[in-house]
């Protein structure tokens, strides 16, 4: 069962912001999954390896080259606020 | 005549043009008339490219195009225009395939039915009242209702094989690597794998010939390109594997019988029939979900309205449900109960295909245990929409390549067969597909629009 306290947390965490009607229904419906999910434990998984990826490709090499890139105006093209040719973002120490 | 143009195979469509039957500019306009007639009642393109030239191909919108607005069905990205195209674009470019539209899908690839798009709900081209599936919904239905030659989409859990299923087109999920995924708005990376919906299984193996292969801006993508073998004449010498955990409760009945009908000519067609088992089926679902929320969480995290597009607050329901569940699964003292475990029983399942693959060459199933269901049916409860994946999940989380093909009809609704195969083996999965499709007249029945 995830509280509301806990949604709230996660919710902090994932940079989303909840309204409180939000909050109620993502309570309910992620303990609902949670406990879906639960049957999990079901299974014996003692000695068995993790799989992250399928295609077992393993450091793949390339040369390090130049090659062609965005210029700077395509790269700033769907930032919605730009400065001076950058990007802008919130500040870190001086919010 | 436009009506005749539109309703060719990619196959056909090339031959007719060499032949000079018609011109590039008389394919398109045949097309984009349909479109002008269709588009607003199916909801199927977001936007529509006036091409003269070129052969149309429609554009799942989380592939992205250079200069055409790409949106992933998301608010959050309702003024985003590309500055570069997606591999499996640019290679399909080469090829002189045009852009005809980008098509409609749940928000960020996020859905079973179309119904999650911020931009309105696709329509299923048989039965306007009923969902086309998801989440690559406006591919499916463009096919279907042939307003493109072809469509690229994506399949993650089965977003290209249920859609296919539900709308009566074939689907090529090919196996994960196969194709890269450079240019797609990633939802679930160790699982999201472009592939292609076609009018036939020759047309797959075309669009696969050209998207697949190495790229460096993806390095889980094989070197070895999809190069097509010779055809099968028939499935003699093909051991089709049918597993009884496709079989069991939830299963809807009237699927089933066409499914069992298909089964029996593969039979007739000399394949070899054999019992196999899948023991971690049940598990597969729950093991998706906390795989898929967990990458999603990270995926998503890059939507800063920085670089690119709209604030947070714009995602929709099931992105914002999916990050959370994936945050709260990363989250601190968590991880090993959820996202570890979960990736363990991924091993199991991948296990069983491997164990299943030692008595036959492909495995058979249904794609989805019903037909398309009502518009509205199952919006409101998040678990039951997950549940309807539950013969697409297995595969994906496996890697290997499945195919929907059209294998006859349940009260009027497309029913789809479902063909899976060893990794990397998508050859034989088009073979077999092939083969049945030719000794079958499905492929010809067409939704009356």
């Amino acid at each position: 069962m995830l509280t509301k306290d806990q949604v709230r947390h996660v919710a902090k965490l994932a940079n989303l912001s909840l309204d409180d009607e939000e909050v109620e229904k993502y309570s309910q419906q992620l303990s609902n999954i949670l406990e879906y999910i639960e049957q999990l434990n079901e299974v014996d998984t003692s000695n068995i390896k993790p799989t992250f990826n399928v295609s077992d490709n393993v450091n793949v090499l390339a040369e390090d080259q130049i090659g062609t890139s965005l210029t700077q105006e395509q790269a700033l093209a769907n930032a919605s606020v730009k400065k001076d040719d950058f990007f802008v973002t919130k500040g870190v120490f001086n919010e | 005549m436009s009506n005749n143009i539109t309703s060719l195979s990619l196959v056909e469509t090339i031959e007719a043009l060499e032949r000079k039957e018609f011109s590039e500019e008389d394919l398109n306009s045949a097309y984009l008339e349909r479109i002008s007639t269709l588009n607003e009642k199916l909801g199927i393109f977001l936007e529509v490219k006036k091409n003269t030239s070129g052969i149309p191909a429609g554009i799942k919108d989380v592939i992205i195009t250079k200069d055409i607005k790409t949106t992933a069905g998301s608010k959050i990205l309702s003024n985003f225009i590309p500055q570069y195209n997606a591999t499996v674009v640019e290679r399909l470019l080469t090829q002189n395939i045009s852009i005809i539209g980008k098509t409609n899908c749940d928000e960020f690839a996020m859905g079973s039915s179309g119904e999650n798009s911020s931009f309105g709900v696709t329509k299923n081209p048989w039965d306007l009242s009923k969902v086309p599936g998801g989440s690559s919904s406006g591919s499916a239905a463009a096919v279907s209702a042939d307003l493109c030659v072809f469509a690229l989409g994506t399949d993650t859990g089965g977003s290209i094989r249920q859609p296919a299923s539900l709308c009566g087109v074939v689907g090529l999920k090919p196996s994960y690597g196969r194709v890269s995924r450079y240019g797609l708005i990633a939802m679930a990376s160790s699982l999201d794998q472009p592939g292609s919906f076609t009018k036939t299984v020759a047309d797959s193996r075309k669009v696969l010939e050209w998207i697949s292969g190495g790229d460096t801006y993806d390095s889980n993508a094989k070197e070895s390109k999809f190069i097509p073998s010779t055809t099968l004449k028939n499935l003699k010498g093909i051991r089709v594997g049918v597993p009884q955990e496709y079989f069991e409760e939830g299963l809807d009945k009237g699927v089933e019988k066409v499914i069992r009908e298909a089964i029996n000519k593969l039979e007739e067609l000399g394949a070899e029939i054999v019992e196999v088992s899948l023991p971690h089926t049940e598990y597969a679902i729950a093991t998706y979900y906390i795989i898929i929320a967990s990458e999603v969480s990270t995926n998503l995290a890059r939507f800063d309205a920085i670089r690119f597009g709209n604030s947070r607050d714009n995602f929709g329901s099931e992105p914002k449900r999916r990050i959370m569940l994936g945050t709260y699964a990363l989250s601190s003292g968590y991880y090993d109960a959820y996202f570890s475990k979960a990736a363990k029983v991924r091993t199991l399942i991948k296990q069983d295909f491997e164990k299943a693959f030692e008595k036959c060459d492909v495995i058979v199933g249904p794609v989805s245990p019903t037909t398309a269901w009502n518009l509205g049916e199952k919006i409101s409860d998040p678990l039951t929409m997950y549940l309807s994946d539950a013969y697409t999940i297995p595969a994906s989380l496996a890697g290997i390549p499945g195919l929907s093909i059209p294998c006859g009809f349940s009260e009027g609704l497309p029913v789809g067969l479902q063909i899976l195969g060893k990794y990397m083996d998508d050859e034989t999965v088009l073979g077999v597909g092939e083969v049945y499709e030719q000794a079958t007249n499905w492929r010809k029945e067409k939704p009356k629009l």
